[in-house]
């Protein structure tokens, strides 16, 4: 009975959020997606280096490093390019809370 | 001259042959025999008359009796020379003296021609040296034959003549135009002098010869002398015939005081020390009668041996003798002193020591009781049986020998021990027999100590302190350990036992070395094989990284390549807009520029990965 009531709630909870979601811009999603395609990219390295050993550990660094810069650059273009759109008020964005709050005491 | 060059090979003979003794030993068979291989005639005859005399006269000075036979070809040099009435003065000289040592057969008519000769040149002389071979030569017709008279009428004009050369420092000039004087020229200037008193057929003034008398004081005023007594003539100057040194200079001028006194009646009060530190300086070399003439002679004491031993109860023995070898009137040495040498301490003695007739020398029966092992420095001083002889001979004080004494040293209570370090307590203690077989086995680690000790006894039972005493283990180990020899070495100059002996092995057990400790010397290379190829190196290559199996790097490049796959499919999905190329031309071009470039990069990665292997 718990058990299925934590799937219900999981359930209940992944829909509202998929549908919040939905509501985001368009622009934002193309964003969201290079960021996912870069953390994707980037895992799929640090998964292969996992299995054949550091060696070239330059090539490993590259490979990684790069994925995660363009991943952070992208999110911080998606912080300012919400910025523009919604204003300080908005709450309905998936941007990372820390980051936001640190936009929020430059601005 | 020829005879001073004579004297000059002979003493350096001597010289040669006995230089490092402060005791000097008479005239032995040794100088003998240098000398004969010295004066060794090529094609039976020495060359010019004046090699002849001087190696003739060497021969007759050292007693040499089997001399080479060179007396046909020197005769027949010598009567050629006299008979020929073009020859040099000096020429004729060395010809009458080589004649009086070998008596060749010399007509009467010979020695007439020869006298005649000599005087004119005697009247016509100027230089010292023309009157020296005049007079000289005529000496030499004196002696050789009766059938001329060779006395000379002035004597007087020629004795004034020579003194003429003479100056006030008691030196000669060799002629009035060289204003340059030596003691050499003195020498000659003497001799020519005596042969002008001898010769002279009536009595010469008596005021001249007291000024002559003069000369040779002043001359012996200007004798050198070194510290420990030895006097000479030295020659400040080069003169004509070159620089002949001390030697030839103090023979000259021994020479014409011999001459000297031997023509004169009065006697020569010469200081007597002045004369042993001359015959010192000879070391024992002088015309046979010139030292006895002199007025005193010279007495060297002498020792045979100058190392004894103790154990062996060896006799000090002592021999008195004239330089030239010949024995000394009756008297008795005394032991005076006994220093030990390095100290100022001296024990005073005075112990007379017993003549033995049979070998002549004096032995010291019994050693005094407070002689050890070691150096000492005994003072003898000789004290004539007769009074008289004192005036004749001359001893020199007292005679300090620097004497050695060895003996055998015994060792006592030898023992090896290893201690631990601070304590000092014995953890293995071996007894050794020294000199004798040991082979000991020890063993200690770095900690422990290593102590070995003996006790060194002479023959009359006192310690004694060895100079040098090694023990023969590496210095520095380098800190490898294992098994060690041990070598004793016991050893002085007075010990006569001194030994070296292996003692046997220790094994030590020593730790690691630490960073900065010495390295062990590398081994001695043959120095030869370090020119030659060296050899051949193998050069070990880094194992190649392991690499994983190629399928599995080219499925996960092929799985690189899906999220970009699903990006652009995402992107197809959100109808994201990517018809935004310019169509004007300039912006066109650097949209097409920019693209290009970033290709450009991704190209230089392919590149680096596939072709540039750096």
């Amino acid at each position: 009975m718990g058990r299925s009531a934590t799937t219900k709630d999981a359930q209940d909870l992944f829909h509202s959020l998929r549908s919040a979601y939905a509501a985001t811009p368009n622009n934002l999603k193309i964003i969201d997606l290079y960021i996912v395609f870069a953390v994707v990219t980037a895992v799929i390295q640090v998964v292969y280096m996992a299995i054949v050993g550091s060696f070239p550990f330059n090539s490993f660094l590259s490979g990684v490093l790069s994925c995660v810069g363009t991943a952070v650059l992208a999110v911080s273009l998606r912080i300012q390019v919400n910025k523009e759109i919604q204003g300080n008020a908005s709450q309905s964005k998936f941007s990372v809370p820390l980051i936001d709050q640190y936009r929020a005491s430059l601005v | 001259m020829a005879r001073n060059l004579g004297f000059l090979v002979v003493a350096l003979l001597v010289l040669a042959s006995s230089c490092e003794s402060a005791i000097f030993s008479p005239v032995s068979d040794s100088h003998r025999s240098a000398a004969l291989e010295l004066f060794s005639p090529i094609d039976g005859s020495f060359g010019n008359l004046e090699e002849t005399y001087e190696a003739l006269k060497t021969f007759e000075v050292l007693g040499i009796e089997k001399k080479p036979d060179i007396r046909t070809s020197a005769c027949a040099s010598v009567a050629d020379t006299l008979q020929s009435t073009s020859s040099a003065l000096k020429d004729l000289f060395h010809a009458l003296r080589v004649n009086g040592i070998l008596k060749c057969d010399l007509k009467d008519e010979a020695f007439r021609g020869i006298e005649s000769r000599l005087k004119d040149s005697l009247n016509a002389a100027s230089s010292l040296l023309d009157f020296y071979y005049s007079v000289g030569g005529l000496m030499l017709v004196k002696d050789q034959t009766s059938v001329v008279d060779v006395h000379l009428g002035d004597a007087d004009k020629v004795f004034r003549s020579i003194k003429a050369l003479s100056q006030s420092d008691g030196r000669w000039r060799l002629s009035s135009n060289n204003p340059e004087s030596s003691n050499d020229a003195a020498g000659i200037a003497l001799e020519t002098l005596a042969g002008v008193i001898s010769l002279a057929s009536s009595e010469i003034d008596h005021s001249l010869i007291a000024t002559l008398k003069n000369d040779i004081a002043k001359l012996f005023d200007g004798i050198e002398r070194y510290d420990d007594g030895t006097c000479y003539f030295d020659e400040k100057l080069v003169d004509a015939r070159g620089h002949q040194g001390p030697l030839s200079a103090s023979a000259s001028v021994v020479c014409g005081i011999t001459a000297f006194a031997a023509v004169t009646s009065e006697s020569l009060n010469l200081p007597g020390e002045k004369i042993l530190g001359l015959a010192k300086f000879f070391l024992g070399i002088g015309t046979p009668g010139s030292a006895k003439d002199l007025g005193s002679v010279p007495l060297i004491l002498s020792l045979p041996a100058t190392v004894l031993s103790v154990t062996k109860k060896d006799q000090l023995k002592v021999r008195v003798s004239t330089v030239l070898g010949s024995s000394a009137p009756p008297l008795s040495v005394k032991l005076m002193q006994i220093f030990i040498s390095g100290s100022k301490d001296a024990s005073i003695i005075d112990q007379k020591l017993k003549f033995d007739p049979d070998n002549s020398v004096h032995v010291l029966e019994k050693l005094p009781p407070n002689v050890n092992v070691g150096s000492y420095i005994f003072s003898f001083e000789v004290v004539f049986d007769d009074p008289e002889h004192k005036k004749n001979y001359v001893t020199g004080g007292r005679t300090k020998v620097p004497i050695h004494f060895t003996g055998i040293i015994k060792i006592d209570s030898a023992e090896i021990a290893v201690l631990d370090s601070d304590l000092g307590n014995i953890e293995t203690q071996k007894k050794l027999e020294l000199p004798g077989e040991n082979a000991v086995a020890l063993s200690a680690n770095h900690l422990q100590k290593l102590r070995l000790s003996f006790q060194l006894i002479t023959p009359a039972g006192q310690a004694f302190k060895p100079h040098q005493d090694f023990l023969g283990l590496v210095e520095k180990f380098y800190y490898l350990s294992g098994s060690y020899e041990i070598q004793l070495t016991v050893g002085d100059s007075v010990m006569e036992n001194s030994f070296l002996q292996p003692l046997g092995h220790i094994e030590l057990d020593l730790p690691d070395a630490p960073e900065k400790a010495a390295r062990p010397p590398p081994q001695p290379v043959d120095p030869y094989t370090r020119y030659g190829p060296k050899a051949e190196i193998t050069h070990i290559f880094r194992a190649p990284e392991k690499r994983p199996p190629r399928e599995l790097s080219l499925a996960f490049l092929g799985l690189v390549f899906l999220p970009f796959l699903g990006f652009l499919a995402g992107l197809v999905h959100l109808r994201a807009n990517l018809k935004n190329w310019p169509k004007s031309t300039v912006p066109a071009t650097f949209a097409c520029l920019f693209h290009l470039g970033i290709a450009a990069v991704l190209l230089l990665y392919a590149f680096f990965w596939f072709k540039v292997h750096l």
